[in-house]
């Protein structure tokens, strides 16, 4: 059963585009990726689902409700952990999820147990009773995350959930989301512009730019796509391309910065007979595909080079005024 | 479903209670926000009714007199407006977001933060009287506990004008013009520190379209001073404003961005 469903979903600023005509499914049980640079469209995706932003066409349905006719109904059934942080910086970790419990109409009998055991789940127990602005932001970040789990939604938005934390904070961060996926079989959907993150994560990923979806697959299958190894022999005399791709495991051979990127089938195996045709070499570097790779294979440019155009910055701009 | 999760539709009244808690808590653990709250009143009382006291009076009753209710309503005032302005730090730092993702209706958010705003007019007043006592102003208790529910009531219509005036800026830095914009023009022709009946002309308008003016007779009229307007008139006005200021709130929580 799909518990996201976006048809042709769209969003213009005035007269920019921030998401184009995104078609999604994403199934119960699934951790879902949005990969692609800022300004890409994630958030703008995300804030459409919750409900915060009303699309300029096409349609969504969560957990089987449609985002337009039922806004109330998606956000009974979803919990969400935001890029700014959102808690209440003069309560406590204990009294932001007490309030939150409230908001969302819980059974008192139930609340401290759960309000207990989602503390306990992002280790924050021991400082249950200090006030929110002494944590750290990854503390913070997860106490967002309890907050997010204590309604128990069907489908939890993580919108850059490790954006700003250090890379043990980021470690931490990604225990408690498989956990989640682990322990209570949540259906999830991420976004980051991190590509180990998504890789490491998501079960599939939907790699968009400039608000567009590009390709959707598991992240092997989207690997796969690149097809093959990457070679990058560094030389003073670099062979002629054409005698390579003469060679039947050859896929493709690219000049770049005075280095030959070769795409080759099973590297292990086929490299001593590649290396004999190559003659003379300074540097040899093989390895297998990135999601970087498969991100310049469909847009044509970097995935951290893309970051901080004008472009972007002017959609990011919208997004955050919303 | 809610078997299931535990998850009741949430409730009206619990959810504009989280609201009401949230801001309470809130408040007071902001020291500034606090001692503002508490001193300002005190030093308008003493200072300028005391100062000027000695200097004149209006009506056959000395100034001090004249002025308690005005001050009490300005402290009120001015804390009802800048409590619901502040709405628009909550929308800068994010923290309205999660409340707005929530299943929460905007009427219960709203109604939630209008009796934060109440409960703030309240101590504020209650400071404000007790200290009227102490500088020789007379009234029995019953009148203590009439005027503090004309204070509820009016800062509740003044707290839904700042919410408004908060859910439509767009970033704090228009916080200031709150002050030359609405407050001291609210305040200033409102018969708080000299009567009105002597205005005329454009000013005279304003006046007698400024609700602050109604509240300002109608609290002076049930402290023992003299009453300047018609107190029929007094009422139906402070009704009206109350009411009307409360459905444009709902209206402008309905369509507030979020």
């Amino acid at each position: 059963m799909a518990v996201i469903e976006t048809s042709k979903l769209t969003k213009h600023f005035g007269r920019i585009p921030a998401v184009e005509g995104l078609s999604l499914k994403i199934e119960e049980g699934e951790v879902f990726g949005l990969l692609g640079p800022n300004g890409a469209g994630k958030t703008t995706t995300i804030k459409m689902l919750a409900t915060l932003l009303q699309p300029t066409s096409g349609r969504a349905e969560v957990n089987g409700f449609d985002i337009a006719r039922f806004p109330s109904k998606v956000r009974e059934s979803i919990g969400i952990v935001f890029q700014e942080p959102s808690s209440d910086e003069l309560l406590s970790g204990y009294e932001n999820l007490k309030m939150h419990s409230m908001i969302y109409g819980l059974h008192d009998g139930s609340v401290e147990k759960r309000i207990d055991e989602a503390l306990a789940l992002v280790e924050l127990t021991d400082r249950r009773n200090d006030l929110v602005k002494t944590y750290s932001g990854g503390m913070r970040r997860r106490l967002e995350v309890a907050r997010g789990l204590l309604h128990k939604p069907k489908v939890l938005f993580l919108d850059e959930p490790t954006l700003g934390l250090d890379p043990r904070g980021r470690e931490t961060m990604w225990g408690y989301v498989k956990r989640l996926v682990a322990e209570l079989n949540m259906t999830i959907l991420l976004t980051t512009h991190y590509m180990e993150e998504a890789d490491e994560l998501a079960d599939r990923i939907c790699i968009i730019d400039h608000g567009k979806a590009v390709a959707v697959d598991t992240p092997g299958g989207l690997k796969a796509k690149v097809g093959g190894d990457l070679v990058t022999i560094t030389s003073s005399v670099l062979p002629d391309a054409k005698t390579l791709k003469k060679l039947k495991f050859v896929r493709a051979v690219e000049k770049k910065d005075g280095d030959l990127l070769i795409t080759v089938d099973d590297a292990a195996a086929n490299l001593q007979e590649l290396l004999c045709k190559v003659g003379r070499v300074e540097c040899v570097e093989v390895r297998r595909p990135t999601l970087n790779d498969v991100f310049i294979k469909f847009t044509g440019h970097e995935l951290e080079q893309a970051e901080g155009g004008w472009f972007d910055k002017i959609v990011q701009q919208e997004v955050n005024k919303q | 479903m809610s078997e299931d999760t535990g998850m009741a539709h949430p409730s009206v009244f619990r959810g504009v209670y989280a609201i009401w808690w949230r801001e309470t808590t809130v408040f007071f653990r902001e020291p500034p926000r606090v001692i503002s709250a508490v001193v300002s009143p005190i030093i308008w009382l003493v200072i300028f009714g005391a100062g000027l006291g000695q200097s004149l009076s209006i009506g056959g009753e000395s100034y001090q007199h004249f002025i308690f209710g005005g001050v009490l309503v300005q402290t009120f005032l001015f804390s009802s407006l800048f409590y619901g302005a502040y709405l628009v730090w909550d929308r800068k730092i994010d923290v309205l977001k999660a409340v707005l993702v929530s299943p929460l209706s905007r009427s219960s958010i709203f109604f939630g933060k209008v009796l934060g705003g109440v409960t703030i007019s309240l101590i504020e007043s209650v400071i404000v009287l007790l200290v009227g006592y102490l500088i020789g102003m007379q009234y029995s208790p019953a009148v203590f506990f009439i005027v503090l529910g004309l204070v509820a009531l009016a800062s509740a219509g003044l707290t839904a004008l700042g919410l408004i005036v908060g859910s439509l800026m767009e970033s704090p830095e228009g916080f200031q013009l709150l002050s030359s914009l609405v407050l001291f023009p609210l305040f200033f022709l409102s018969g708080a520190l000299f009567p009105i009946s002597n205005l005329t002309g454009p000013l005279g308008v304003v006046a007698s379209l400024n609700p602050v003016t109604y509240i300002v007779d109608l609290l002076r009229g049930a402290l023992g001073g003299a009453y300047y307007l018609d107190p029929n008139l007094d009422i139906i006005a402070f009704v009206a404003f109350i009411i009307i200021a409360n459905l444009a709130g709902v209206y402008a929580f309905e369509r507030m961005k979020s």
